[in-house]
């Protein structure tokens, strides 16, 4: 019980980092805040039920699909919704809010055309759905490959940030726009990139999300909300701070959920968020608040 | 004292007059625009509410319908056990007291973990009521069966926006209006003037959130049956949002120019269009963003403001020359 319950939460963790490694991503780098993240993890979901339900193509096969899709969705969103955003604001202030309001416009939009073509009902699909025996737990083969290409991406793009010239680009407008202009790094294009970047991370995490969780279409404000979390809990900016948040959120969630009431997750959530509003609001790995 | 001047006098006069003689509505119109009117009200008192806190301090609030849910929560569980105005009296707190928890954890820091905060909350407070319904007093869904009518509902919510008003009004010109503004401005002045910034942003946004919760619970009886589902219901505050963007968040009255024109629209698509709701409430809401940032007031004043320029700079011309 208590293995299965860790393990889980680990999977489930690790769904949370990687989905809030592209959203930490999209507000460190474009330093916009996208409500509207959620939404695009479960477009993602629910094309891969589509993908395995009505064309037989399994969702590992479907992310060779799904992963440029995404990346060059959410490059054309960045380049007409977001761009006179960035334009006109005249600080980091103002760009924030209007990119709230913004996104939190397509939330709806997209929550809409789901609406009508999904409904509201729960979905889910059959893939590996065999049991395997870990460590004394037993668990569905379809967690553990989720969980390996959670690790395997998540790994990938830890290395594209760190070790390639456009990964350090992107951390240097992180740190600061105005500066990386002196180095002639082109910010507008790093921004775009970081988003449409961020935006496949979003789609990869609903794509293995789907593989074992039933989703709905009113899903994707909890996964925004969750994302945002550990992106604030790990420090804003930090991929490390992100796995380590996502991890603790997912397994202090797993084992509320197997010892107290699933229907409390959310109140898990928060309180944890609370917390480190409270004590510590830089996030656990964060440099003080300037 | 400042209350006794003419330029407070004159529009609290005007305003009471026009209060006065929408009272009587209820004697001109049938129920379907009574029912319309209700909407417009409860609108009105929600859009001005969030402004009063979320248009001078730019913190954005998506958390609207958490404290209208609270109210209307509180007169489902205790309407049939209090008479009525000790069930609101029961709703304020329950509001305000959400209000200072959410408010305390949050406003003192920067305004993005406000915002993210309240997006949230809405989905939290609906599980958690949820969870308790079903675990605890074992009844999802109350219903509320009071002898309360269209016209009270009407009276209750116009006495409401009355009393409202009057706050924003008043606020405006006292000393915590002036440190909002301030705030809002820039913070780090504010601090340096001696203001206490978190608390004065805490007080404002309990005080929106009362009337928010009042509103909820005035509304309450319009229903009959209320479950979470119904009560915290995140597209009301989509529309507080909506509305109060498209009319101005930073005048008193300029919410009330963004709530009658959508309540009428909505009312539109939502007769016409009830699949396609969600949508088309979110393509309005880009054409606000994009096209009018400053809401109907911004639009006016930018018409307005050149004529001033020109004057200005004709008055700084006419000085520069007198000292040449």
């Amino acid at each position: 019980m208590f293995s299965y319950a860790v393990f889980s939460g680990i999977t489930l963790g690790g769904m949370y980092a990687l989905v809030a490694m592209g959203l930490t991503l999209q507000y460190g780098v474009s330093r916009i805040m996208n409500l509207a993240y959620g939404e695009l993890v479960i477009v993602a979901s629910f094309i891969a039920f589509v993908f395995m339900t009505s064309l037989g193509i399994n969702p590992l096969v479907g992310l060779l699909i799904i992963i440029p899709a995404s990346f060059a969705l959410n490059w054309v969103i960045y380049r007409i919704l977001l761009t006179p955003l960035v334009a006109r604001a005249k600080n980091r202030g103002m760009l924030e809010v209007d990119s709230i309001l913004a996104t939190f416009g397509l939330l709806f939009i997209v929550q809409g055309v789901l609406l009508v073509w999904f409904g509201g009902n729960y979905y889910s699909y059959d893939f590996l759905n065999n049991a395997v025996d870990i460590f004394g737990a037993t668990i569905a083969a379809n967690r553990l490959v989720a969980l390996g290409f959670a690790v395997v991406i998540g790994l990938g793009f830890y290395l594209i940030l760190t070790r390639t010239r456009m990964g350090t680009a992107l951390r240097a407008v992180a740190v600061d726009p105005t500066s990386a202009r002196l180095v002639a790094i082109d910010v507008n294009f790093a921004s775009c990139f970081a988003f449409a970047l961020g935006g496949a991370m979003a789609a990869v995490g609903g794509v293995l999300v789907s593989m074992f969780l039933t989703f709905s279409t009113s899903m994707g404000v909890v996964f925004t909300m969750k994302a945002l979390i550990v992106v604030i809990m790990g420090g804003v900016g930090n991929m490390l701070g992100a796995l380590i948040a996502g991890l603790i959120l997912g397994v202090a969630e797993s084992l509320v959920a197997t010892y107290i009431d699933p229907g409390l997750t959310i109140a898990v959530t928060y309180v944890i968020f609370l917390l480190v509003l409270l004590i510590k609001p830089s996030g656990l790995f964060g440099r003080a608040a300037s | 004292m400042s209350i006794l001047k003419p330029d407070f006098i004159k529009p609290v006069g005007l305003g009471a007059l026009i209060f006065a003689a929408l009272a009587f509505l209820p004697s001109l119109v049938d129920s379907y625009y009574m029912s319309l009117a209700i909407s417009v009200v409860s609108f009105a008192v929600l859009a001005t509410a969030w402004s009063m806190f979320s248009g001078p301090t730019r913190y954005i609030s998506l958390a609207t319908v958490v404290f209208f849910g609270i109210g209307a929560y509180t007169v489902a569980v205790l309407g049939e056990v209090l008479p009525f105005p000790l069930v609101l009296v029961c709703a304020g707190l329950a509001g305000t007291m959400i209000a200072l928890l959410v408010g305390f954890s949050t406003l003192r820091l920067a305004g993005v973990y406000f915002v993210i905060f309240t997006f949230g909350l809405t989905e939290l407070v609906r599980q958690v009521v949820s969870w308790y319904e079903v675990n605890v007093t074992r009844e999802m869904g109350r219903y509320v069966f009071l002898d309360i009518t269209q016209n009270d509902i009407y009276w209750q919510l116009l006495a409401l926006f009355a009393v409202l008003l009057l706050t924003g009004f008043i606020l405006g010109r006292s000393r915590l209006g002036f440190a909002l503004r301030i705030i809002g401005e820039d913070e780090t002045v504010a601090k340096h003037c001696g203001i206490d910034v978190t608390r004065v942003k805490v007080a404002l946004f309990v005080l929106s959130a009362l009337f928010m919760t009042l509103t909820g619970a005035i509304m309450a009886p319009r229903w009959t049956y209320i479950d979470p589902v119904i009560a915290f219901n995140p597209m009301l505050s989509f529309q507080v949002v909506i509305m109060a963007l498209l009319g101005g968040p930073r005048r008193l009255l300029g919410p009330l120019l963004g709530v009658i024109p959508l309540t009428l629209l909505f009312e539109v698509l939502t007769a016409s269009f009830p699949n396609h709701f969600s949508i088309l409430l979110g393509c309005v809401f880009m054409v606000i963003v994009y096209l009018l940032p400053g809401g109907v007031v911004g639009l006016y004043e930018k018409y307005r403001a050149p004529k001033k320029r020109v004057l200005a700079t004709d008055q700084n011309a006419k000085t520069g020359g007198s000292t040449a």
